[in-house]
């Protein structure tokens, strides 16, 4: 703010100093002219009070006339002087004021301190991400919908006025910078105490690396997100302790293996870390079998790397073996028909046309898709702007990187027990994870689930505690309870207990201060279970079934009817 | 030699001498302190203060202070002025006078402090 006061000042001297001179000078000849009075006898002219009075009212084109007797031929003629001086310093400097406001530099400082203004009220945890494309549009618009706050940069104008049009229902701060450099983030609330966390995911690893160093610097206990391009740079990123890289093509790659081996394990890990309120995503069954990976690029490698490890049979198809590194794959690009019979399509389940770029890709399974239409086709997308292009087509996946580093990184934001939770279920059968599914869409419908975790703390729980110190029991049961029909139960599902690491705790199990517990359920019912957290009240109808009374005078009547 | 130092020392020398000399004579006596001297006072005071906008260092803020201060005494006493001879026809009695006088004094305080700034300013520079 004081930046753009001083600019203002700055810019403002010469036409303040224009300004005064000219009303000086004016108001000085003008008390100096002779005047007359009303039978035309000379007078010594107007006092300096009504000097100023003149001028303010003609300088301003008001323009009273002539105040307060009519003037002598002298004052005319300085009068004229007068006009032409006042007014045109005016029009001077209104056109300095003008054309400043109109100043993109002038217009940069502005929205940068109005920026750094917003970033300094926020009162509640945010996280800040550097670069918003697709992935942090995704990103943001999760995290809103989770009520969860955010600022947001990135260095194309057109992204961030984007955002500004944008439908959220938080006020996101905003600003085009450059993440590179340690004073925007600085500027965006790098020190600020609130400040949860930082997102690198612009499309730039070197842009990502310079934030996660900055960030691991200036704030070494925030914990730091980063998207990586190359294994190079992950690496490079874990040298320094960045808590969570995640690379798009990597990722992908497990997912794929984890769909193979237990399709349902993946289908609750789309589900929990979708956007809530979308509707949920359909199974991916991808067929055991002979597979043809076209392209063996850092995508082709991930995903080759991965369903090996699955012990699937694989045929690499690779335009350029040399450059890649690829031994003892068949040489050719995947587009013709000739290649993919040499690569033995005939016999093949699957395939993943993942090259850098989307015509061939598209050509790829387009052929694919002749010589054999049951295949199930992976397919990569590289540029949203053929979306379109890929929809109309409706590959069995179609990997889009943007989409799985936002899932990742929300799985990773929500809640740090979230994670744990991937972790325990990956140690369970596919059977439990199917179970848990149909649970899921027993209480949560046709649309992705909300993901909540609750702090069994005296700040976000007080009612548990006054349970407690009563000397009641609460059980995860209770928790459940419906608050307006205690005998029946929110539409939500413990996933996990943070103390015992849990999975799908029994409701008999008593609920402890300081417990943390992972809830899934109906978009809404967070809203609806935090009611029993934080009123007695309601917590009291909920575990004995009696509407305690409020109000002083009747908890006595109550005690003496022996009601209580 | 710079010439925006220049104009900058000229009008605080300025101010000072100017407002120096509207308020030296008997304090209360009507016919040593001239109307036009204010004026000069006023309008010169005016432009040292925006010639001081925009400096961001302290002492930049000290000198802007000062100079907001010797305008206020000095628009005050043109309003004093301008309320006993017109608005309420009392004249320039020996009070009004006398008051008119001191809150000049108390600008020419402010200017001279402005003066001493500057002079600071001036020595630490040159070491």
């Amino acid at each position: 703010m004081h930046s753009v006061l001083f600019l203002i000042l700055r810019r403002m001297r010469v036409p303040l100093i224009v300004l005064i001179s000219s009303y000086a000078i004016s108001i000085l000849g003008m008390s100096l002219m002779p005047g007359v009075d009303g039978e035309g006898n000379p007078t010594p002219g107007m006092s300096l009070f009504h000097a100023f009075y003149f001028i303010s009212y003609t300088a301003t084109t008001i323009g009273f006339g002539e105040l307060p007797n009519a003037f002598s031929e002298a004052q005319r003629a300085w009068a004229t002087v007068a006009i032409y001086l006042t007014v045109l310093s005016w029009l001077y400097s209104i056109g300095t004021i003008l054309s400043l406001l109109q100043d993109a530099g002038f217009r940069r400082v502005i929205r940068a301190s109005a920026f750094q203004r917003q970033v300094r009220r926020l009162r509640q945890p945010f996280y800040m991400i550097c670069g918003c494309g697709e992935t942090g549009a995704l990103l943001m618009k999760a995290l809103d919908s989770r009520n969860q706050q955010a600022v947001v940069m990135d260095i194309d104008p057109d992204r961030i006025s984007e955002l500004e049009l944008g439908q959220y229902h938080l006020d996101l701060p905003a600003l085009t910078a450059d993440v590179r450099l340690p004073e925007n983030l600085e500027a965006a609330g790098l020190s600020h105490p609130q400040c949860a966390g930082v997102i690198a995911l612009t499309n730039d690893d070197q842009a990502n690396l310079s934030v996660a160093v900055a960030a691991k610097l200036l704030r070494p206990e925030l914990p730091v997100l980063c998207r990586a391009e190359s294994l190079e740079t992950a690496d490079n990123m874990a040298s320094f302790g960045t808590d969570e890289i995640v690379n798009a093509y990597e990722a992908f790659g497990e997912h794929l293996a984890m769909a193979l081996h237990s399709p349902g394990q993946h289908l609750l890990y789309d589900w929990l870390t979708d956007i809530p309120g979308m509707p949920l995503s359909e199974p991916l069954k991808p067929p055991h079998g002979k597979w043809v990976v076209c392209g063996y690029g850092r995508f082709g490698k991930a995903v080759v790397r991965n369903l090996r490890k699955e012990g699937i049979e694989l045929v690499i198809v690779e335009a350029e073996p040399g450059r890649t590194g690829c031994t003892g794959c068949i040489h050719g690009s995947g587009t013709e028909a000739d290649t993919l019979l040499e690569a033995g399509i005939k016999d093949a389940v699957g395939i993943v046309a993942g090259t850098d770029n989307d015509v061939n890709n598209l050509s790829i399974v387009m052929t694919a898709r002749q010589l054999k239409p049951e295949l199930f086709m992976v397919v990569r997308q590289n540029r949203h702007a053929n979306a379109a292009l890929f929809q109309r087509f409706g590959a069995n996946v179609t990997m889009q990187a943007a989409d799985i580093v936002g899932h990742e990184f929300l799985s990773l934001l929500t809640t740090p027990l979230l994670s744990r939770f991937f972790a325990k279920c990956k140690e369970k059968p596919n059977d439990w994870a199917n179970e848990l599914l149909s649970r899921i869409v027993a209480v949560a419908g046709d649309t992705v689930p909300e993901i909540w975790d609750v702090e069994m703390s005296l700040e976000n729980a007080v009612a548990v505690h006054q349970a407690l110190d009563a000397d009641m029991e609460v059980t995860l049961g209770d928790l459940i309870r419906d608050p307006s029909d205690r005998d029946s139960a929110l539409p939500c599902i413990p996933l996990l207990l943070g103390s015992t690491e849990a999975l799908l705790p029994d409701m008999e199990t008593p609920v402890f201060p300081g417990d943390r517990i992972l809830f899934c359920g109906h978009p809404g019912t967070r809203r609806r279970q935090v009611l029993a957290l934080r009123n007695y009240k309601v917590l009291h109808y909920l575990l004995t079934g009696q509407d305690n009374p409020g109000g002083l005078v009747w908890q006595r009547f109550g005690l003496r009817m022996g009601l209580r | 030699m710079n010439l925006e130092k220049v104009v900058f020392g000229f009008f605080i020398i300025l101010a000072m001498t100017l407002n120096f000399g509207f308020v030296i004579g008997e304090l209360d006596n009507p016919d040593h302190h001239h109307v036009y001297e204010l004026f000069a006072v006023v309008v010169v005071n005016l432009i040292a203060t925006v010639l001081k906008f925009g400096e961001r260092t302290q002492i930049g803020a000290i000198h802007l202070a000062t100079s907001f201060v010797a305008d206020i005494q000095l628009i005050a006493a043109a309003v004093l002025w301008a309320v006993a001879v017109h608005i309420t026809d009392t004249g320039l009695t020996p009070s009004i006078m006398a008051s008119i006088v001191s809150l000049a004094a108390g600008a020419l305080v402010a200017n001279v402090l402005s003066v001493i700034i500057l002079i600071i300013e001036t020595v630490l520079y040159h070491r």
